[in-house]
């Protein structure tokens, strides 16, 4: 009997070969070509007066230097907009290499290729870029004053976009309330940061006309189309493989990043293969970032603590440029409410172009800010009205009966942001239970009457996931029995080799050892979306699901011709299929794999089952392949879902703040999750660490800071610091499983769920500590120390 | 400039640039790609080795500093070609000490060191010792525990 495996804490298939060193990275391939490097604006904002490359062309071992005026076609037009909208007032992107105006410091202005990247760094310090400098707009609520500097030229202000919602009647509910508060919230950049920073390596086979990619990104499948568009080649003739990446995070999700689009260019340019392996200064001030945000809140209040409306004013930081459109903004707006019900909600965003590092999707994507907004929206209620904040919380929440639930604002696929399940109140009980909520508050008294300054918060989110538009995955029997599956996600670091082979696995009646995972590779399946908000288990494995039960139904048709028996008379069990209540009965899956194929390829005795089927066939008047079949045993499936479906989980953080330095510990730190069924708990937990531990990086730690001018001021790990080992507590976990109604698989995504709420409970749990409101994020030990010198003033 | 480095037991004698550092002549010259470049400026520890038993960065150290010395990289750890992990990478393996793979080797590396100078570490020690390796993807959880399990397995084994 094959044990089930989903649900099964499975150790990772994957990890042998990371741990052994043989993990292949974009760095580790063509370990012989060009390398490329670039030239990057040393000025937020100026136009380039000139450009000299002349002595750079002249060293020996330079290959190219090339700028704007080398580019042609479609190379010279401006990256795309990913997410384009009628919102979106003024769609800018970046030009591959910057034509005569740079926004941010670190945009491409120019590429050098030569033998190595010693020597092609050598030229780059022979490049002299001449730069009228332009004021800067960097500051995000300075960019919206009416004589804030422009960011771009060619516009009037700082608008890239705005849009607005309501649902219900919030100015009616507002005059209403008996009590109406307003608060302003402030959530600063941060960035992914993945220890693999962002690298290229492109071989363009001109013999051929073959271009293979082997790029460090999210999502392969989109690569792949849009260069096989600016190249104008068949799609056929280009691959994009990624490869083993070294973390996402969101900053590697598709772009079209100047260099990914560049390095392929010069491969066939030039017709050597050609390498850019960023380095860590190149990714602080050339990849994306995120966070950026402040809101203004009017909240109405009912006297038992039941918010009767809210209405948020915000503003977004979009960066430099906005090819990701509205797209943060809009996930705030969508999923602020939480688990709690507003009926009257209004939101009106406005995307602002700052002369900074452009801003795209980061681990959590416009959703932390949401639950700091709302986390925080409660704890004033409680503390104006008196009322223990998990009660408000519990006052607030949807009811477990309520779902399907319309939030009554849009999602950010477009259609209307719809729970499908959840039970908040239970959560939160698992979240009080694990945490021994008496207890702790007892230990923090006693811990505070001994002059320690310590206190306890909560956080709360809802996040929706699984969204489309859809995913694909291969699976076929090999006639050594072992079951192949492909799928067009790239992994960086998810699992997705072992949670797919589980899938799979338990569908096929095969043990995980003998099911083998290819990820993001576009030769194996060239449809697909790509890995990011929190979607691959959801989209990629029901697909997953359904390509394994298409296969099995052809298997059990071809087993079914040689047992003389039904189809539905068979079952798969152990690598075979047998006949139900017979035992003894049965056929192994790679004799059924090449019986499925009557030809003559292959060496054994297993071979001739095909050829005898053949021959049965012929001799009986029937083909080879009967009405309705196909060689092999192979299907491609995909799974489109109708919208996302939503976890939600509770946090709660004991901190501990050193008066003196400003230094915050955080003592304890118990997350409850709830991802509908789960596929593989050991998994799921790591996201869930992963995600706390960049969740409190980004209260405590990690502050992209610019400087008035916009200056990269902290573009280095010793500078923007990260949590180490030293820094994290451990981790408590709860898990409750509430299975989402809308896929066969009833699961919801992980990816995110950790960072979301951790800004929110860490600063909760401060103010319970310093006694003062903590309304921004990250708080750094100075900020710690001005807070407290706030109270005592 | 000629150098002659012991790496993982075997000699490689080369003629390397006096401006290569030890990681690009380790991934480019000996093809031993589990060394990782994470930040280029010695704070990340993707890029540890062992240099006569001792952790150094080597995106921190130039080819020829290493001219004469016995390095063990991430590919030096299992016996028998892999077949039989170290007892760090098996407890990795079986704890979830690691997501994307790229910090890992940097890791593994400095808790060999750990666990040569301080067999039976505490939480707080192997915590401490690890803060010089950054993590993006694990949250160091499953990476400390791990470790303590080796520690402990690999006392029973030396016991």
């Amino acid at each position: 009997m094959t044990t089930r495996l989903f649900g099964e804490p499975v150790a990772r298939k994957e990890d042998r070969r990371f741990l052994t060193g043989r993990g292949r990275y974009a760095a580790d391939f063509e370990p012989k070509a060009a390398h490329a490097a670039f030239v990057r604006s040393d000025f937020a904002h100026a136009r380039i007066r000139g450009i000299e490359t002349a002595a750079a062309q002249a060293l020996p071992n330079v290959l190219g230097v090339f700028t704007f005026r080398d580019l042609e076609g479609g190379f010279a037009d401006r990256l795309p907009v990913l997410v384009p909208s009628e919102a979106l007032l003024a769609p800018r992107t970046q030009y591959a290499l910057a034509k005569d105006e740079v926004c941010y410091v670190g945009e491409v202005i120019a590429m050098v290729v030569a033998r190595d990247r010693y020597l092609a760094e050598d030229a780059l310090e022979r490049i002299v870029v001449e730069y009228d400098p332009l004021p800067a707009a960097v500051d995000l609520e300075g960019a919206v004053a009416s004589d804030a500097p422009l960011a771009h030229l060619d516009m009037t202000d700082n608008i890239a976009g705005r849009l607005s919602e309501e649902t219900g009647d919030v100015e009616t509910a507002l005059a209403a309330a008996p009590h109406v508060f307003e608060w302003r919230f402030q959530m600063e950049r941060s960035a992914s940061m993945p220890l693999e920073t962002r690298g290229v390596v492109a071989r363009y086979d001109e013999r051929e006309d073959r271009l293979l990619l082997h790029d460090s990104t999210q999502a392969p499948t989109g690569v792949r189309f849009g260069l096989a568009m600016l190249f104008g080649m068949d799609p056929d003739r280009v691959h994009v493989v990624a490869p083993d990446v070294g973390g996402g995070f969101g900053v590697k999700v598709i772009q079209f990043y100047p260099e990914e689009v560049l390095v392929p260019w010069a491969a066939r340019r030039l017709g050597v293969p050609v390498k850019w392996i960023e380095d860590r200064r190149e990714h602080f001030i050339g990849s994306n970032q995120e966070r950026g945000q402040i809101h203004r809140v009017r909240v109405g209040v009912e006297r038992d603590g039941r918010i009767l409306a809210l209405d948020d004013r915000f503003l977004h930081d979009t960066g430099a440029y906005c090819s990701y459109g509205l797209i943060l903004p809009i996930i705030t707006a969508a999923q602020l409410p939480g688990p709690y019900k507003l009926e009257n909600y209004r939101y009106e965003l406005r995307s602002i172009f700052t002369n900074t590092v452009p801003t795209s999707p980061y681990r959590g994507a416009g959703r932390p800010h949401a639950a700091f907004v709302m986390e925080r929206v409660i704890e004033h209620v409680s503390h104006e009205l008196e009322i223990d904040s998990l009660e408000v919380r519990r006052r607030n929440f949807v009811g477990p009966d309520e779902f399907p639930y319309h939030v009554g604002v849009t999602f950010q696929d477009g259609g209307p942001t719809i729970y499908d399940s959840g039970n908040y109140a239970a959560g939160l009980g698992a979240l009080l239970a694990k945490l021994d909520l008496q207890r702790t508050r007892d230990e923090i008294s006693a811990a505070r009457a001994s002059g320690r300054t310590v206190g306890l918060g909560f956080g709360a989110y809802v996040e929706g996931t699984g969204i489309g538009p859809y995913e694909g995955a291969s699976v076929s029997i090999n006639p050594d029995g072992v079951v192949s599956v492909a799928t067009a996600h790239g992994s960086q670091g998810q699992a997705h080799e072992t949670v797919f082979a589980q899938i799979a696995a338990d569908e096929l009646g095969v043990p995980l050892e003998r099911v083998t995972v290819t990820t993001g590779d576009t030769r194996r399946l060239g449809f697909g979306v790509g890995t990011f908000a929190s979607r691959t288990a959801v989209v990629g494995g029901n697909a997953v699901l359904s390509a394994s039960r298409e296969v099995k139904r052809q298997a059990a048709g071809v087993a079914a011709r040689i047992l003389e028996v039904a189809p539905d008379d068979v079952v798969f069990e152990d690598g075979a299929v047998h006949v139900a209540g017979a035992p003894g009965r049965s056929i192994p899956l790679g004799r059924l794999a090449m019986a499925s194929n009557p030809t003559r390829y292959a060496f054994g005795k297993d071979a001739e089952e095909g050829a005898r089927l053949s021959q049965l066939a012929y001799e009986s008047g029937d083909r080879p392949l009967p009405e309705g079949t196909k060689p092999g045993l192979v299907a491609v499936e995909y799974y489109s879902p109708t919208s996302g479906v939503f976890g939600f989980g509770f946090h709660a953080a004991v901190v501990e703040v050193d008066p003196e330095t400003g230094e915050v510990r955080v003592l304890r730190y118990v997350v409850h999750h709830d991802c509908g069924r789960i596929i593989n708990p050991m998994v799921v937990e790591g996201q869930i660490h992963g995600g706390v531990a960049q969740g409190i990086g980004g209260a405590l730690y990690e502050r992209i800071a610019y400087s008035e001018d916009g200056q990269l001021l902290n573009a280095s790990f010793m500078d923007f610091l990260m949590v180490t080992a030293a820094e994290m507590p451990h981790i408590e976990e709860v898990h409750t499983e509430t299975p989402s109604p809308n896929n066969p698989l009833g699961i919801k995504g992980v990816g995110e769920a950790g960072t979301i709420p951790v800004s929110a409970a860490i600063a909760n749990a401060l103010e319970d500590a310093l006694g003062v409101p903590v309304d921004r994020m990250p708080l750094t030990p100075e900020d710690v120390v001005d807070l407290l010198s706030s109270r005592e003033d | 400039m000629d150098i002659d480095v012991s790496v993982n037991g075997r000699r490689s004698a080369a003629s390397v640039e006096p401006r290569m550092t030890l990681a690009d002549f380790l991934r480019d010259e000996l093809g031993l790609t589990g060394t990782h470049l994470g930040c280029e400026h010695g704070v990340c520890g993707a890029c540890t080795v062992l240099m006569d038993g001792r952790s150094v960065r080597s995106c921190l150290l130039f080819a020829v500093q290493a001219d004469g010395h016995e390095v063990t990289t991430v590919e030096g750890l299992a016996a028998s070609d892999d077949e039989i992990l170290h007892p760090l990478q098996q407890a990795f393996h079986e704890r979830h000490g690691l997501q994307c793979g790229f910090c890992t080797p940097g890791f593994l590396l400095s808790a060999v060191e750990l666990l040569d100078t301080n067999p039976d570490p505490t939480e707080g020690e192997v915590r401490s010792w690890l803060s010089g390796n950054l993590c993006r993807c694990t949250g160091y959880q499953n990476i400390v525990e791990a470790v303590l399990l080796a520690a402990e397995r690999m006392r029973g084994v030396a016991g």
